[in-house]
């Protein structure tokens, strides 16, 4: 049990430090959440940087093109990047954290040498086609059909929560190329621009599209474009999952830390830490997010030592959920009327309230207990495969 | 950097485990609820034998070891729910303040001023020494035969810790803590005790929910039971990897700084900032596991023969020391 960084390690800190100083005033403001177009260069731009530095694909195999950095290494990259105000993965995300290790572990030598260099120069985009609208939590059961004819699978189906569609050149889609259950499952690279694929953005309660539902008519996607042999897409699939290495999380929780300060400076301008009740709750969500930086580097200990992440993945994401919740909660009732809109809004005597941010925190929290895993999905997990209590099923 | 729960750590887990159910299985302890002394002389000097009370001391009076070890010890004491001054004398062995507490001769008990109230005092009749903690740096040490007369409260919370009602605290002999290390390592291995609570509560709620059957299946299948036991290793784990970081803070001066930066505070308030926060999660995560753990259990869980009472008991009074959990999160809110 040691907190301190080897020399290395604070070498790779201190030189991704001073690349970031000198690299982060060239890159500009993000454009709007619903400029896609612009999103898609913006986050392109800022993966060729990294390409350029050597720190693309820092968590991948230096066999797949990247840096192969520790996983010690990796909490370093994350956590420096979101000190300094770097741009947030976006649409590279898919690529980078799911396509991309996919095609390493298990992808053909032509699949890698197509694919891989694309993704870590930034000049290609993945999206993900594996949810559909009856296959949530239950993924396995999914129904997008794909049936041999000749060179080519013929796909029929739709998928939902496929964020960057819009301006994506590939998707991972899993398919059922067999009978019920995940035994029939494929892996496939699906070419954004195929005939066939009608893109219908979704509205969020934000009021953005930040995902889309596919719909896929008879599109024909080369029997050489599957990642795996056919039918074992779900174990090609759980391969991708076991890349995480406890760093999923860092940018947000960080992210949640730099909120909580400002949520606290605003209700220091407003008068409202005489409040204790509201103060406690300040307190607390500062152990909570103290412990959660704690839990991440014992995660990433863990999985530095053995591979995985250990059972750490699932406590820490039920536990962050709740926490930046809470955080977004507390949020607008400090704001009060000031967060009934994301107009920007000054408080009294001047200074940004800083509301616009605080209300997209607030809605992105929301989402934090639904996406990758409900928390009640995530409970099953805890209690049967850690706690070895009985499956109800 | 690395924070895993080492092999020596794990060992001295599997040392201090075995020795206390050999020596201090739970039955035996419960021999004695009621008692004026929770914990029988020869038990106490079996804990000193063991070095539970020199861990940190130089070899050859201890092992040399660090904070960090010393929580993982006192994890497993809580777990096992074996009772006495654990903290006043480890504390008082390692600070060199109280001859024979080291080797387990003495019995140092500890009390942490806070709220204005009833002074009562844990042990006092079986105490050879007192340690006063204000927090503030003022620390005491007092000679308990001064209060020979105190009644023994009646009725005590946790029928494992005796109470003695003071009037007041008689003054003692100054003892310096100028840079709060008392305070700081008396708080993080409270809050490595309250883990153990923690920890304990959610195994047997675990065991049970696996055995118990209703409706002819083990009440652990229902989700609405697994939830609550997911959400106790959540509140156990939580708490633990604070009470780790806080113990390696203290360990290590030298990371204090850096550490502190990457907080946004300053390095005098990080140790502070660590130790309370943890103490604060451990806290809770003794408390609501204790509940949840007596939830799983139904009636049996409100049974005096369940011991998981014993747990919320000593749960309790483990949070009315080094500050109250709600004094706690109003202090952490500075650091936001």
């Amino acid at each position: 049990m040691d907190l301190r960084y080897t020399a290395s390690e604070q070498t790779f800190r201190s030189e991704l430090r001073r690349w970031l100083r000198a690299t982060l005033p060239t890159v500009g403001a993000p454009p709007p959440h619903d400029d896609w177009p612009a999103r898609r260069a913006y986050d392109l731009n800022w993966q060729r940087l990294l390409f350029d530095a050597g720190y693309a694909g820092v968590d991948w195999p230096a066999e797949g093109g990247g840096r192969g950095a520790s996983p010690v290494e990796q909490l370093i990259f994350k956590e420096e990047c979101e000190r300094a105000g770097a741009p947030y993965v976006g649409v590279n995300f898919v690529g980078l954290l799911h396509a991309g290790p996919t095609i390493i572990a298990e992808g053909t030598p032509a699949q890698k040498e197509r694919y891989l260099p694309a993704i870590l120069r930034g000049e290609e985009v993945w999206c993900q086609g594996f949810s559909e609208p009856d296959a949530g939590s239950d993924l396995a059961s999914l129904r997008t059909r794909a049936v041999r004819d000749g060179d080519d699978y013929v796909v029929t189906g739709s998928k939902i929560w496929t964020s960057h569609a819009e301006v994506a050149d590939s998707c991972e889609l899993l398919v059922r190329t067999g009978d019920a259950g995940n035994r029939g499952i494929s892996w496939l690279i699906m070419p954004m621009d195929a005939p066939g694929i009608e893109i219908r953005p979704l509205r969020t309660i934000e009021g953005t599209t930040e995902f889309a539902e596919l719909f896929l008519n008879e599109v024909r996607v080369p029997v050489a474009n599957r990642v795996g042999e056919e039918n074992d897409g779900w174990r090609v699939t759980m391969v991708t999952l076991s890349f995480e290495r406890g760093t999923a999380f860092v940018g947000d929780l960080l992210e949640s830390v730099r909120l909580l300060g400002e949520v606290r400076a605003v209700a220091h301008r407003l008068g409202l830490l005489g409040d204790e009740g509201l103060a406690r709750r300040i307190g607390h969500l500062v152990a909570a997010f103290d412990a959660l930086w704690a839990l991440t580097k014992r995660n990433v200990s863990e999985a530095a030592q053995t591979g995985i992440p250990g059972i750490g993945g699932s406590v820490f994401k039920l536990s962050f959920s709740e926490h930046a919740q809470a955080l977004g909660d507390l949020a607008v009732e400090v704001l009060d009327r000031a967060a009934l809109c994301a107009d920007p809004l000054e408080g009294p005597g001047g200074g940004a309230l800083g509301n616009g941010e605080q209300l997209h925190a607030w809605f992105k929290s929301i989402s934090l207990t639904i996406a990758a895993g409900t928390s009640q999905v995530q409970r099953n997990i805890v209690g049967e495969r850690i706690l070895g209590l009985p499956k109800a099923r | 950097m690395d924070f895993r729960v080492g092999d020596d750590q794990r060992e001295l887990t599997e040392g201090i485990r075995s020795m206390v159910q050999g020596r201090l299985p739970l039955e035996h302890l419960r021999a004695r609820e009621g008692e004026e002394r929770a914990i029988a002389a020869d038990d106490w000097a079996a804990l000193g034998e063991t070095g539970v009370f020199a861990l940190t001391l130089p070899e050859p009076a201890g092992t040399g070891l660090g904070l960090a070890d010393a929580a993982v010890v006192f994890e497993e004491l809580g777990r096992a729910l074996v009772p006495g001054p654990l903290v006043g004398t480890f504390l008082a062995a390692s600070g060199g303040l109280v001859a024979g507490a080291a080797e387990g001769s003495a019995c140092v008990g500890l009390h942490t001023t806070g709220r204005p109230g009833p002074v009562l005092v844990e042990h006092l009749g079986s105490l050879d020494a007192l340690l006063v903690l204000d927090g503030g740096g003022t620390s005491q040490l007092l000679s308990p035969a001064p209060v020979g007369g105190a009644p023994r409260v009646e009725h005590p919370l946790d029928p494992l810790t005796p109470l003695w009602h003071l009037d007041a605290l008689p003054f003692g002999g100054a003892v310096a803590d100028d840079d709060g290390r008392l305070w700081h390592h008396g708080a993080v291995l409270s809050a490595a005790l309250q883990v153990g609570h923690a920890v304990a509560t959610l195994d047997l709620a675990v065991a049970y929910a696996k055995e118990r059957q209703q409706f002819g299946k083990p009440i652990g299948s229902f989700q609405a039971v697994k939830h609550l036991c997911a959400d106790m290793l959540v509140r156990a784990e939580v708490a633990r990897a604070a009470v780790h970081a806080a113990a390696c803070l203290c360990d290590a001066p030298d990371v204090v700084g850096s550490e502190a930066a990457a907080a946004g505070c300053a390095p005098g308030q990080m140790l502070e900032r660590s130790v309370s926060g943890a103490k604060l999660l451990a806290d809770e995560a003794a408390l609501a596991n204790a509940r949840a753990a007596i939830q799983v259990h139904g009636g049996m869980g409100f049974t005096w023969e369940v011991p998981l009472h014993l747990h919320l008991k000593r749960a309790r009074v483990l949070s009315t020391s080094f500050g109250t959990p709600a004094a706690a999160a109003l202090a952490l809110a500075a650091y936001a």
